[in-house]
């Protein structure tokens, strides 16, 4: 029987690899750790009205209804209407809208993007880090630059809390003679109206709203599921001891 | 009263025949371990997915300009939608996790040889359906990976000779992925699919019940009755083994619910982050991998540099199994009596078959082609080396009767 023992192990230790071997890998540039915490319901609130307010105004959430946010964050349609919505929506609707197409076109080169999975599909450590990645670019068209997504369309909309960021640059010398500058970091040059930490705090809420955006029904699950998981844990009991009293007979 | 309606019914039909022949009058080995609850579970998770199915199908639009649209008001609008969802899309991977531990089984007590030969070629063709039916559900979603995994799957068939680029654009209804690839696929996959199945794990439990389990002793509990014609190291199924498999039913639903509740998309596995943004036919994103239970044979399909020859070699990888029978020639089924050789080859095939499906997730280099090649060889080399060994292989002697 040790053979079989033996080859369990081997089992249960090749089944878990993957998993090691996917969480060690990535390319690029390393992601700072977002640390969103989805219980902190004030800062979801932060986040939401962040989100209104300098998101909005380009991009859409064609997916997300302004009154589920209010169900799922505690705020009344009232206080919605007065904290989300700008204009003529109504609670029940989506945050349709954003830019017009051929006018975003025009001026950033892209159409934004509508934002309601973003957080799911690049994650929320990406997103963190991503809007924190920016410095100043005179040669872009909106005078900013992303370390993360080079060349992106999108201005840095934070500049006045961030303050002005400018890269670190390095010359690298390729073979055959050919120089290339690259960015190795970022420098806050001046400081905005916010301090590093602060601004951290504000993208962590911005970031932890998108995420919650990216599957409202997160708040839900991750309440009910413990008592899920505990209803099935007494359910074994009763059921392991219907088990033992069945087979008492079979020897 | 109760009792004379049931008689009225029994009359006219076999109800009580037929639990007596499949469930309490139907003789199980009364050893099973571990191992033995993957059969059952695998029943439980089909009825899981059938029923999660047509809750989903409620909301859910097979059209290319809605579909995608769909599932997301499924996840946001439609009531306890989200958990119907995950319901469906956990119950896909568990489906393939037990489906594995279960055919793995098989291997490890030799369940597919004499007489349980049509057993095993029934639980194979299963498991074929069950990947055309997990393929075509993976197009609904309409997301990137829905949409370039499908592209990527279908042109495959474009690589065989003379009929491949007409057969692939019949499968397609299109040139590329379209509108009509999703209409049809959504009609496979909810109907024609299901439907085979269901008859498919009919003649599966049909033939197994026909000439009873095999056990972790490898042992024929038929050889050995008493005067009224039970076989000694037998236990009825019912009460015995539905109260056993309730345990393992329970269990498997705390692991279920874990993953449905906090972990729906399981890092990626089960739902793979580039599926949240909707299919762009112009945009084909960077890196395209397939769930993870078809990695390995994604991985044996992008060992071999020639395209067809590659289709070949992963369609041969799915079709060697179906004659395990026959290629191990060894009487004894139990890995517990079996020669050093046989537990090292298995040890083998099942680390090759994992690696290659770590391979299968990860992009093309020139290092993981050269490892999918050794493992894709180590792959169909057990298939080799069992038919070569099995023939004088040194075993142990087999007990009589099931003493533990």
């Amino acid at each position: 029987m040790k053979h079989v023992a033996a080859f369990k192990a081997m089992l249960a230790g090749l089944c878990l690899m993957p998993l090691a071997a996917m969480a060690s890998g990535g390319h690029g540039m390393a992601l700072d750790d977002a640390r969103v915490d989805l219980g902190d319901r004030a800062a979801l609130q932060r986040g939401a009205q962040l989100f209104v307010e300098n998101c909005l105004s380009c991009h859409s959430a064609q997916y997300m209804r302004y009154n589920r946010i209010g169900q799922d964050l505690g705020w009344t349609d009232e206080e919605v209407r007065q904290r989300l919505i700008k204009g003529a929506a109504k609670v029940g609707e989506t945050m349709s809208g954003g830019m017009p197409a051929d006018y975003a076109k025009n001026a950033f080169g892209v159409v934004p993007p509508d934002l309601s999975l973003t957080a799911r599909a690049r994650g929320e450590d990406w997103l963190y880090t991503y809007l924190r990645s920016f410095y100043a670019d005179p040669a872009r068209p909106m005078g900013a630059n992303n370390r993360l997504f080079k060349d992106v369309g999108m201005p840095n909309i934070f500049w006045r809390e961030q303050g002005v960021v400018v890269p670190v640059v390095h010359e690298v010398r390729h073979e055959g003679g050919a120089t290339e500058q690259v960015v190795t970091g970022l420098k806050l040059e001046q400081p905005g109206s916010m301090t590093p930490e602060q601004f951290d705090g504000m993208i962590r809420d911005l970031v932890g709203y998108m995420v919650y955006m990216s599957e409202p029904a997160v708040l839900k699950r991750q309440a009910i599921g413990p008592w899920v998981l505990a209803f099935l844990a007494l359910f074994f009991v009763i059921i392991y001891l219907l088990k033992k009293e069945y087979w008492r007979d079979i020897k | 009263m109760m009792n004379r309606l049931f008689q009225w019914f029994d009359a006219r039909l076999p109800i009580s025949s037929f639990v007596n022949a499949h469930l309490s009058q139907y003789y199980v080995p009364k050893n099973f371990n571990l191992w033995y609850f993957f059969g059952s579970l695998a029943l439980m998770v089909f009825v899981i997915q059938i029923v999660s199915g047509i809750w989903l199908t409620m909301n859910y639009k097979p059209s290319a300009a809605d579909a995608f649209a769909s599932v997301e008001y499924i996840m946001r609008d439609v009531e306890w939608g989200w958990l119907i969802r995950y319901m469906h899309s956990t119950g896909a991977s568990a489906f393939f996790i037990v489906v594995y531990l279960h055919m793995l089984r098989g291997l490890m007590y030799g369940s597919y040889k004499n007489p349980r030969e049509l057993v095993w070629i029934f639980g194979m063709t299963i498991y074929v359906v069950l990947m055309a039916e997990a393929f075509m559900g993976y197009l609904l979603p309409w997301g990137q990976m829905s949409y370039w995994g499908a592209q990527v799957i279908i042109s495959l068939f474009g690589a065989i000779p003379f009929i491949g680029p007409d057969l692939a654009l019949w499968i397609r209804g299109d040139y590329v992925v379209g509108d009509a690839t999703l209409n049809r696929f959504f009609a496979l996959h909810v109907i024609a699919m299901p439907l085979i199945l269901l008859f498919l794990i009919g003649g599966h439990v049909m033939a197994l019940h026909e000439v009873g389990s095999n056990n972790p002793e490898g042992v024929e509990i038929k050889k050995h009755k008493d005067s009224t014609g039970r076989p000694l190291d037998g236990i009825p199924f019912h009460p015995y083994y539905t109260v056993k498999d309730l345990v393992g039913v329970v269990v498997f639903l705390f692991f279920f619910a874990i993953v449905m509740f906090f972990l729906p998309e399981m890092g990626g596995y089960f739902l793979e982050k580039p599926n949240f943004i909707p299919a762009n036919p112009l945009q084909t994103p960077e890196h395209i991998a397939p769930v993870w239970y078809f990695t390995p044979f994604y991985a044996i399909l992008r060992a071999v540099p020639d395209k067809f020859l590659g289709v070949m070699a992963m369609g041969g990888a799915i079709f060697v199994l179906f004659l395990l029978p026959w290629l191990d020639r060894n009487p004894v089924k139990s890995i517990r009596y079996r020669s050093t050789a046989f537990k090292a080859l298995l040890a083998m095939f099942v680390v090759s078959f994992v690696v290659l499906g770590w391979l299968g997730m990860q992009p093309v280099t020139p290092l993981l082609t050269l490892m999918a090649q050794f493992f894709t060889i180590l792959y169909f080399g057990y298939f080799a080396a069992l038919w070569w060994i099995s023939k004088n292989e040194k075993t142990q002697p087999v007990p009589e009767r099931i003493s533990r």
